[in-house]
Protein backbone atom coordinates (compact mmCIF):
# COMPACT_ATOMS: atom_id res chain seq x y z
CA UNK A 1 0.00 0.00 0.00
CA UNK A 2 2.25 2.58 -1.43
CA UNK A 3 -0.74 4.91 -2.37
CA UNK A 4 0.03 8.64 -0.50
CA UNK A 5 -3.47 9.35 -1.02
CA UNK A 6 -5.09 6.42 0.07
CA UNK A 7 -2.60 6.75 3.06
CA UNK A 8 -4.10 9.95 4.03
CA UNK A 9 -8.02 9.03 3.49
CA UNK A 10 -7.27 5.93 5.91
CA UNK A 11 -5.20 8.32 8.28
CA UNK A 12 -8.07 11.25 8.07
CA UNK A 13 -10.51 8.70 8.47
CA UNK A 14 -9.70 7.01 11.59
CA UNK A 15 -8.36 10.25 13.40
CA UNK A 16 -11.61 11.84 12.64
CA UNK A 17 -13.44 9.17 13.85
CA UNK A 18 -11.65 9.04 17.17
CA UNK A 19 -11.61 12.58 17.86
CA UNK A 20 -15.49 12.68 17.19
CA UNK A 21 -16.69 9.59 18.94
CA UNK A 22 -14.16 11.21 21.84
CA UNK A 23 -15.83 14.83 21.28
CA UNK A 24 -19.83 13.97 21.03
CA UNK A 25 -22.38 11.59 22.96
CA UNK A 26 -24.77 11.10 20.21
CA UNK A 27 -24.44 8.92 16.90
CA UNK A 28 -25.67 11.58 14.97
CA UNK A 29 -23.42 14.12 16.54
CA UNK A 30 -20.04 11.99 16.04
CA UNK A 31 -21.07 11.34 12.38
CA UNK A 32 -21.28 15.29 12.29
CA UNK A 33 -18.38 16.09 13.83
CA UNK A 34 -16.71 13.06 11.98
CA UNK A 35 -17.13 14.56 8.24
CA UNK A 36 -16.14 18.05 9.57
CA UNK A 37 -12.90 16.88 10.77
CA UNK A 38 -12.46 14.15 7.76
CA UNK A 39 -12.96 17.01 5.46
CA UNK A 40 -11.12 19.08 7.12
CA UNK A 41 -8.20 17.00 7.47
CA UNK A 42 -8.00 15.89 3.83
CA UNK A 43 -8.73 19.77 2.48
CA UNK A 44 -6.08 20.81 4.77
CA UNK A 45 -3.52 18.30 3.38
CA UNK A 46 -4.31 18.87 0.06
CA UNK A 47 -3.83 23.01 0.01
CA UNK A 48 -0.63 22.52 2.03
CA UNK A 49 0.65 19.98 -0.55
CA UNK A 50 -0.32 22.28 -3.95
CA UNK A 51 1.35 25.24 -1.23
CA UNK A 52 4.67 23.27 -1.22
CA UNK A 53 4.29 21.98 -4.67
CA UNK A 54 7.18 24.34 -5.88
CA UNK A 55 9.44 24.60 -3.00
CA UNK A 56 13.26 22.90 -4.07
CA UNK A 57 12.76 18.64 -3.73
CA UNK A 58 9.75 18.52 -5.23
CA UNK A 59 9.11 18.45 -9.10
CA UNK A 60 10.79 21.46 -11.44
CA UNK B 1 -13.82 28.10 39.79
CA UNK B 2 -17.21 26.29 39.03
CA UNK B 3 -17.08 24.88 35.42
CA UNK B 4 -20.10 23.76 34.21
CA UNK B 5 -19.27 20.50 35.05
CA UNK B 6 -18.43 20.92 38.46
CA UNK B 7 -21.90 19.37 39.68
CA UNK B 8 -21.65 16.07 38.14
CA UNK B 9 -21.16 13.83 40.60
CA UNK B 10 -18.07 11.35 40.39
CA UNK B 11 -18.62 7.77 39.37
CA UNK B 12 -15.55 6.22 40.90
CA UNK B 13 -13.33 7.01 44.27
CA UNK B 14 -10.06 8.65 43.05
CA UNK B 15 -8.63 4.98 43.58
CA UNK B 16 -11.02 3.65 41.59
CA UNK B 17 -10.45 6.14 38.81
CA UNK B 18 -6.61 6.19 38.86
CA UNK B 19 -6.79 1.94 38.41
CA UNK B 20 -9.96 2.46 35.50
CA UNK B 21 -6.81 4.89 33.83
CA UNK B 22 -4.57 2.79 33.62
CA UNK B 23 -6.81 -0.33 32.24
CA UNK B 24 -7.96 2.12 30.01
CA UNK B 25 -4.76 2.76 28.85
CA UNK B 26 -3.68 -0.94 28.82
CA UNK B 27 -6.56 -1.46 26.78
CA UNK B 28 -7.98 0.81 24.64
CA UNK B 29 -11.47 1.44 24.98
CA UNK B 30 -11.64 -0.88 28.09
CA UNK B 31 -12.36 2.66 30.15
CA UNK B 32 -15.14 3.69 28.13
CA UNK B 33 -16.60 0.03 28.74
CA UNK B 34 -16.22 -0.12 32.05
CA UNK B 35 -18.06 3.16 32.68
CA UNK B 36 -21.22 1.86 30.19
CA UNK B 37 -19.68 4.00 27.26
CA UNK B 38 -20.47 1.26 25.36
CA UNK B 39 -20.53 2.81 22.03
CA UNK B 40 -17.43 4.83 22.43
CA UNK B 41 -15.84 1.81 24.00
CA UNK B 42 -16.32 -0.30 20.99
CA UNK B 43 -15.33 2.04 18.57
CA UNK B 44 -11.92 2.75 20.81
CA UNK B 45 -11.18 -1.06 20.89
CA UNK B 46 -12.00 -1.39 16.97
CA UNK B 47 -10.15 2.32 15.51
CA UNK B 48 -6.85 2.43 17.79
CA UNK B 49 -5.42 -1.02 17.53
CA UNK B 50 -6.60 -1.01 13.81
CA UNK B 51 -4.13 2.07 13.21
CA UNK B 52 -1.34 0.23 15.16
CA UNK B 53 -1.69 -2.12 12.82
CA UNK B 54 -1.63 -0.42 9.91
CA UNK B 55 1.55 1.24 11.77
CA UNK B 56 3.41 -2.06 11.74
CA UNK B 57 2.44 -3.09 8.20
CA UNK B 58 3.79 -0.27 6.72
CA UNK B 59 7.12 -1.45 8.36
CA UNK B 60 7.11 1.65 10.89
CA UNK B 61 9.33 1.42 13.70
CA UNK B 62 8.82 1.34 17.33
CA UNK B 63 11.15 3.40 18.64
CA UNK B 64 13.35 2.77 21.51
CA UNK B 65 13.83 4.71 25.00
CA UNK B 66 17.00 6.54 23.64
CA UNK B 67 17.07 9.45 26.26
CA UNK B 68 20.14 10.89 24.65
CA UNK B 69 18.07 11.52 21.78
CA UNK B 70 14.85 13.21 22.57
CA UNK B 71 13.01 13.10 19.93
CA UNK B 72 13.48 9.41 19.43
CA UNK B 73 12.84 8.85 23.68
CA UNK B 74 9.70 11.13 22.92
CA UNK B 75 8.64 8.79 19.79
CA UNK B 76 9.30 5.97 21.80
CA UNK B 77 6.97 7.79 25.11
CA UNK B 78 4.15 8.10 22.11
CA UNK B 79 4.00 4.50 20.57
CA UNK B 80 3.89 3.02 24.18
CA UNK B 81 0.69 4.70 24.87
CA UNK B 82 -1.14 2.39 23.20
CA UNK B 83 -0.50 0.06 26.04
CA UNK B 84 -0.49 -3.76 25.74
CA UNK B 85 -0.22 -3.84 22.25
CA UNK B 86 3.44 -2.39 22.41
CA UNK B 87 4.25 -4.98 24.22
CA UNK B 88 2.52 -7.89 22.09
CA UNK B 89 3.85 -6.16 18.81
CA UNK B 90 8.07 -6.27 20.99
CA UNK B 91 7.55 -9.46 22.07
CA UNK B 92 6.88 -10.50 18.27
CA UNK B 93 9.60 -8.94 17.51
CA UNK B 94 7.67 -6.62 14.93
CA UNK B 95 8.09 -2.87 14.65
CA UNK B 96 11.54 -2.81 13.60
CA UNK B 97 10.98 -0.25 11.11
CA UNK B 98 12.79 -0.58 7.52
CA UNK B 99 14.02 3.02 7.06
CA UNK B 100 14.18 2.74 3.33
CA UNK B 101 10.62 1.63 3.01
CA UNK B 102 8.41 4.65 1.32
CA UNK B 103 5.96 4.26 3.60
CA UNK B 104 8.53 3.91 6.81
CA UNK B 105 7.35 7.32 7.87
CA UNK B 106 3.47 6.74 7.41
CA UNK B 107 4.39 3.67 9.50
CA UNK B 108 5.84 5.44 12.33
CA UNK B 109 3.13 8.20 12.18
CA UNK B 110 0.26 5.57 12.80
CA UNK B 111 2.06 4.13 15.62
CA UNK B 112 2.52 7.20 17.20
CA UNK B 113 -0.89 8.66 16.99
CA UNK B 114 -2.57 5.41 17.96
CA UNK B 115 -0.54 5.85 20.67
CA UNK B 116 -1.60 9.48 21.34
CA UNK B 117 -4.97 8.85 20.89
CA UNK B 118 -5.05 6.17 23.12
CA UNK B 119 -3.63 8.56 25.85
CA UNK B 120 -6.29 11.28 25.16
CA UNK B 121 -8.81 8.24 25.46
CA UNK B 122 -7.42 6.93 28.73
CA UNK B 123 -7.78 10.61 29.91
CA UNK B 124 -11.17 10.97 28.84
CA UNK B 125 -12.45 7.92 30.98
CA UNK B 126 -10.73 9.32 33.46
CA UNK B 127 -12.39 12.69 33.73
CA UNK B 128 -15.95 10.96 33.23
CA UNK B 129 -15.03 8.24 36.37
CA UNK B 130 -13.82 11.24 38.64
CA UNK B 131 -16.82 13.62 37.85
CA UNK B 132 -15.02 15.94 35.31
CA UNK B 133 -17.58 15.51 32.29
Amino acid sequence: MHSHLLLLVVFSALTSLVFAVLQRDTPREQGRLWLLLFAGFLGAALVLGWVMYPFPGGPA
Amino acid sequence: MAGPTASVTPLLTPLTAALLAVCAWFVPGVGHLWLRRTQKGIVFLAVLPVMFAIGLALQGRLFPFHIPEPLVALAALADLGIGALYFVAWGLGLGAGNVVAPSYEYGNTFLIVAGLLNVLVALDAYDIAVGRK
